[in-house]
């Protein structure tokens, strides 16, 4: 009965993950401009990360891979964010100036 | 499933090598490098093939990138213009000699054919009998250690030759306490907070790398490059002078030496108890015990040596892109 | 459901690659090489969940950590050379 239940928990995350990362990808085509990828491709990162990451961790057969998955689940989580943000601060200290809208 | 991961890496390779090879700009062909290594790291795995990889991910994606950045803040970000003759005589030679590689290789047996040459002799022997000889389960550091220990020694003295070569193209800039390179990422607070709250668990992670080696992935290289790894990491967030007063290099010349030296006392200490240079068998009371006493130290011999070559690397590399700041102020 | 998981993250990291090759500036390309780093990881994750080994889970580690490492030095190296340029400049 477990088992089942946590089949259906971690298809449920993985195919989250999935639709995240496609979405995350998809945006970094289509938005017009770096400031507005950089949305795209750091949030959806961080959270594909962390679904898929728990639907792997709700399937594992051992303490260790628990373990192990729970330390890349925080590396993560604390470094992707941390990339996104020096990327944006170094883009405008180089001279980067996103396209403003026309304003009406 | 298998297949597809391979086609797909595969296509990925082929599109990255394109792009390096037509692009000019040479931060963006070094960022390409990074994600070509990535895509054999990927492809290692697949292939089973898991020492390899890590060797892949942490040399490939980390150490070369940053080194080759280095080399590029000392000089140019563009390519030179392309010549302007007509590539035609070499596209030929190129494709003569790649249609007769491709020749070559019908010959050869399947991919992991049972039955071929190289699975016949040295590889069965290894794989039965590393088990009860050596004792350790991955077999990969027992061949590297114990079985090709001598060829390992070698490559060891190569990475210190190189660090040695380094030392001594780029020079040291003695005790300059001047030089200071601006606090580099200093004004970023984030990025401060959380690099100095990685780099002992990266350092941490080195130790298990190295000691967990003889169990699963991992061994002498791989450690000493994360170990370096999280060196640079904080030499660059928090400015190449403080990370000098932490490892000073008369620190790392002594560590780059000591490696290859302990390497090679194992060797020595074997034939002073009884047998032949490298003959782990007799430095313990039973065989397996002594190869597993070898191939630690040996294993430390070797992590040691390469986290301080890769360090004292990049810190001439840093000195001297310090020293081009200082001076053109 | 692993499957199409593994499916999933091959498609976006052939986007990110393709986005590294075009994009306009250098900062797209480090900002589509950071995402290639991390969708490699989750795909050595993957792989060794499918595989049953936890001691592939190790690669995965040692690479978060890297690509965190490899897009601090770009960022930090492209401010050196950029002030080099505009000192040489002017």
């Amino acid at each position: 009965m477990i088992s089942v239940i946590l089949d259906i928990l971690s298809w449920i995350c993985l195919m989250g993950g999935s639709f995240l990362g496609i979405s995350g990808a998809v945006g970094l085509f289509r938005f017009p401009d770096f400031f507005t990828r950089i949305h795209a491709s750091g949030v959806t990162d961080t959270m594909c990360t962390v679904l898929i990451i728990g639907g792997l961790m709700l399937q594992a057969e051992s303490w260790q891979m628990l373990a192990k998955l729970l330390m890349i689940l925080l590396l993560l989580t604390y470094t992707s964010p941390t990339s996104a943000h020096s990327l944006a601060k170094s883009a405008i200290r180089g001279g980067l100036r996103p396209t403003l809208g026309s304003g009406d | 499933m298998v297949n597809l991961i391979d086609i797909v890496l595969m296509g990925l390779l082929l599109i990255t090598a394109f792009a390096v090879v037509r692009m000019r700009d040479l931060f963006a062909i070094v960022m390409l490098f990074s994600i070509y290594s990535l895509v054999s790291a990927s492809f290692f795995v697949n292939l089973d093939a898991v020492d390899v990889a890590l060797t892949e991910a942490a040399v490939g994606a980390g150490i070369s990138t940053v080194l080759m950045l280095g080399t590029l803040a000392m000089t140019r970000r563009y390519e030179e213009r392309r010549p302007r003759h007509a590539p035609l005589l070499p596209l030929f030679i190129v494709a003569v000699t790649g249609a007769a590689l491709i020749y070559g290789t019908l010959d050869m047996p399947h991919f992991a054919d049972p039955q071929a040459p190289i699975h016949q002799h040295v590889a069965p022997r290894y794989i039965e009998q590393s088990g009860t000889e050596i004792g350790i389960p991955n077999i990969v550091a027992s061949i590297l250690a114990s079985y090709r220990g001598f060829d390992t020694l070698g490559e060891t003295a190569v990475v210190f030759t190189a660090g040695l070569g380094v030392l001594t193209l780029l020079g040291r800039f003695g005790r300059r306490e001047e030089l200071s390179d601006g606090r580099s990422m200093y004004h970023d607070m984030i990025l401060r907070v959380i690099g100095k709250a990685l780099v002992p668990l990266m350092l941490l992670f080195a130790l298990y790398v190295q000691f967990h080696g003889e169990l699963g992935p991992g061994g002498g290289f791989q450690a000493g490059v994360v170990a370096a790894a999280a060196f640079i990491l904080y030499s660059i967030v928090f400015g190449w002078d403080r990370a000098q007063k932490i490892i000073s290099p008369f620190v790392l010349n002594i560590m780059m030496a000591s490696g290859v030296t302990l390497y090679a006392l194992v060797g020595v200490g074997g034939m002073l108890l009884g047998g032949e240079f490298l003959n782990y068998n007799v430095l313990g009371s039973y065989p397996a015990g002594g190869q597993h006493l070898g191939i630690f130290l040996v294993e430390l011999g070797v992590g040691i040596t390469v986290a301080a070559v890769m360090l004292s690397i990049y810190f001439d590399f840093a000195a001297r892109v310090a020293v081009r700041k200082m001076e053109a102020r | 459901m692993y499957i199409a998981a593994t499916a999933a993250i091959l498609i976006v990291m052939t986007l990110a690659v393709i986005r590294a090759v075009i994009g306009p500036t250098l900062y797209d390309r480090i900002l589509a090489g950071n995402m290639f780093g991390t969708k490699t990881v989750l795909l050595i994750a993957i792989m060794s969940a499918v595989a049953g080994r936890a001691d592939m889970v190790d690669i995965a580690l040692v690479y978060a950590l890297i690509n965190f490492i490899g897009t601090i030095a770009v960022l930090r190296y492209f401010e050196y050379s950029t002030e080099e340029q505009e000192k040489a400049e002017s």
